[in-house]
């Protein structure tokens, strides 16, 4: 034995473990925190236990068809109990619609929220920059409702247009053409709306991270004689690429929810629309909205089913946006 | 005698000058092109215009300065593009909201409600008292439910530190995205369907708790982050307990940005309208009882107006919004004065 081991017996040390107990007062206050951090938690399991629950026996007889299935249709009599034929729940029509108008408002929303977030970053004046920024988020907080309004009063007109110019130039391509030629209240419309609607959340997240770059890397290609362009392509924009995919999600996510806006702007009717340009369509909220109000008990049921399927999906791709965004948020500090 | 530095990078006289005539050309070229083919109306002016002038500018560089310089033009052309598309939609519906918002305003617009008068009625019968009523008595409830858990779980995330807090962080961002709809249908669900309870202006504000307690929670965690730790370790070292440290350092710290967070809560939740459509029933009788029977909120009243669709429900839908976005405004101005006061101490 050398000196050595005896004067370190242990090389790596633990460390000391607290003995004394917290104090009575230090531990209710924990305790009503824990309460309320675990809020968000409780909340959310509620959601989606009672939104299952209630629509468990609609999901149980319909299977997976309830997901797939083109037909909505509840039978009742006219003193409200079920009727003699067999009602039928399926949001498959419903869901495409979801995920078209939602992928219309990304075509459009995606491109300019990222060279708005380019301008704000890399461009604009630290002034205006600021200005801008709270532009951005009071747009984020206009109500749903006014977008349907608006879009409804104001985009209507230029949505047709563009909507009759898309149609007349590239109407063989299938999901440009029209069986009749009604441009009136279409899912391309309700889609343009919803890229109003999301490109502020995209924009926010994309100039976040874009002012994640690190600036030693912005400088150094500055210094080897790098244009703009080249330091955006080659350092920011290779750097920050996750994060907007992210950010887009979450835009999808929003999108995929919206329920005012789609049912003020687009003419519901319960079909698979891929003609985008058609004026028929609709996506899963304002689907529960129009058939919430006449519901007999049984379509109550399935419309909860219908819900839960909402929750989930976009519950679903808020986590995957908000992880790869904040994933892209730690490597960049 | 002074030197002044050069600045070889600024555009020099000449330079602005070529860049104003190819932009002065490309509307030229984009009012003939509008003038003589097919397209007609501004927006087609204004799209020609756009490409027109991202192409000419690239190519003057290009000349000028070779390839390079040609991307980078085109690149800041089209960010210009970009944020001019972003404030388009702003300006027009600030605009829209402005000049069609006022038709329906009379002196009796706040002191009359909609149980005499149908939506499609002349401009001067009815008004919003029971919608404004029960705005403010969801925006009450919906505070009182919805601030203390908000801020408990912000002090969860910063203070305590619990077990799981990563976990909660994560779930109050998802918590965050789920669409409105889906709050509603859940207070209805839960509390309302088979209960034998009806609408009233209790559910429609445990509905609006569900969406405003994440917005709380987030900010108030930013700000609870800014705190600086030597407060907190001054506090416990004189021998404060942890509760007294945060109830009388850390929260009065923060105090304005605590209200910050409150106050975007409330401009998240106030025009909200799908969750009410499942919850309160939305009246045109001013109900001043949040705790039973129907209750009109200004979103349901704008929402009942559009779907009413005669000129004149049009109008008043339009009136709404416009009370609304002077809130949002108002409750927003508000917002950035206290978080700019904060950062300049």
């Amino acid at each position: 034995m050398t000196i050595a081991d005896v004067e370190r017996p242990n090389l790596a040390p633990t460390p000391r473990a607290l003995v004394t107990k917290p104090r009575i007062s230090d531990q209710i206050f924990r305790g009503i925190v824990a309460l309320g951090g675990f809020s968000s938690l409780i909340i959310l399991g509620l959601i989606a236990a009672y939104l299952f629950f209630r629509g468990y026996s609609i999901l149980r007889s319909e299977g997976l068809s309830f997901i797939t299935g083109y037909e909505w249709v509840s039978s009742i009599n006219s003193d409200g109990t079920a009727g003699s034929e067999k009602s039928v729940y399926g949001v498959g029509a419903m869901l495409i619609g979801t995920l078209v108008t939602a992928l219309i408002a990304l075509v459009f929303g995606v491109p300019v929220a990222v060279f708005a977030a380019l301008y704000l970053t890399f461009f604009a004046p630290v002034r205006i920059r600021n200005f801008l920024v709270s532009v951005v988020d009071l747009m984020a907080a206009f109500p749903s409702i006014l977008f349907g309004l608006w879009g409804l009063y104001v985009l209507m007109e230029p949505g047709m247009y563009v909507a009759e110019l898309l149609n007349k130039y590239l109407g063989w391509i299938p999901i440009f053409a029209v069986p009749v030629p009604v441009f009136l209240r279409s899912p391309f419309i309700a889609g343009l709306v919803l890229s109003v609607m999301i490109i502020p959340i995209i924009t926010a997240i994309s100039r976040e991270i874009f002012a994640q770059t690190p600036l030693d890397r912005i400088q150094a290609a500055y210094a080897l004689g790098a244009s703009k362009w080249a330091m955006i392509k080659n350092v920011a924009f290779p750097y920050s690429y996750s994060g907007i995919v992210g950010g887009a999600m979450l835009g999808l996510g929003r999108a995929m929810g919206e329920t005012v806006a789609v049912f003020t702007v687009l003419n519901i009717l319960y079909q698979a629309n891929f003609k985008i340009l058609l004026g028929a369509g609709g996506n899963l909220a304002s689907h529960i909205i129009l058939k919430f109000g006449e519901a007999s008990e049984e379509e109550i049921k399935a419309l909860m089913a219908a819900g839960f399927v909402l929750f989930l999906l976009t519950l679903g791709v808020n986590m995957m946006a908000n992880l790869i965004v904040s994933r892209t948020g730690r490597r960049g500090r | 005698m002074t030197v002044t530095p050069i600045k070889p990078w600024r555009a020099t006289k000449r330079d602005i000058l070529t860049q104003l005539i190819v932009i002065f050309l490309s509307l030229v070229a984009a009012y003939l092109i509008v003038a003589n083919t097919g397209f007609e109306g501004r927006l087609p002016l204004v799209a020609f215009f756009g490409v027109f002038s991202i192409c000419a500018l690239a190519l003057i560089s290009g000349l000028q300065r070779g390839k390079e310089a040609a991307k980078d033009s085109f690149l800041a052309g089209a960010a210009y593009v970009g944020v001019f598309a972003l404030l388009l939609p702003v300006v027009s519906i600030l605009w829209t909201v402005v000049s069609r918002g006022t038709a329906a305003i009379y002196s009796g617009f706040f002191t009359t409600d909609m149980s005499q008068d149908p939506f499609s009625s002349p401009l001067t019968d009815g008004g919003i008292k029971h919608a404004l009523i029960g705005t403010l008595w969801l925006i009450t409830i919906a505070l009182i439910i919805s601030v203390p858990l908000g801020i408990l779980t912000a002090l969860y995330l910063t203070e305590t530190k619990g077990p799981g807090s990563g976990l909660i962080r994560f779930l109050v961002q998802a918590m965050s995205g789920i669409p409105s709809i889906v709050a509603g249908l859940f207070i209805y669900s839960a509390l309302i369907s088979g209960t034998g309870r009806g609408f009233s202006g209790f559910m429609g504000a445990l509905a609006l708790s569900i969406l405003m307690i994440p917005t709380v929670a987030r900010t108030a965690e930013e700000v609870l982050k800014l705190v600086p730790p030597d407060l907190r370790e001054a506090g416990l070292a004189l021998g404060a307990t942890q509760w007294k440290t945060v109830a009388l350092v850390v929260l009065p710290a923060a105090k304005s940005g605590l209200v910050t967070a409150v106050i975007l809560g409330v401009a998240r939740i106030a025009g909200e309208t799908a969750p009410l459509l499942f919850t309160t029933g939305g009246a045109d009788a001013t109900n001043l009882n949040p705790m039973d029977d129907n209750m009109g909120t200004i979103p349901f009243y704008i929402w009942k107006a559009l779907i009413d669709g005669s000129p004149e429900a049009a109008s008043r839908a339009w009136a709404g919004i416009f009370i609304l976005m002077l809130a949002v405004l108002a409750l927003f101005g508000t917002a950035r004065y206290l978080s700019r006061s904060r950062t300049v101490r």
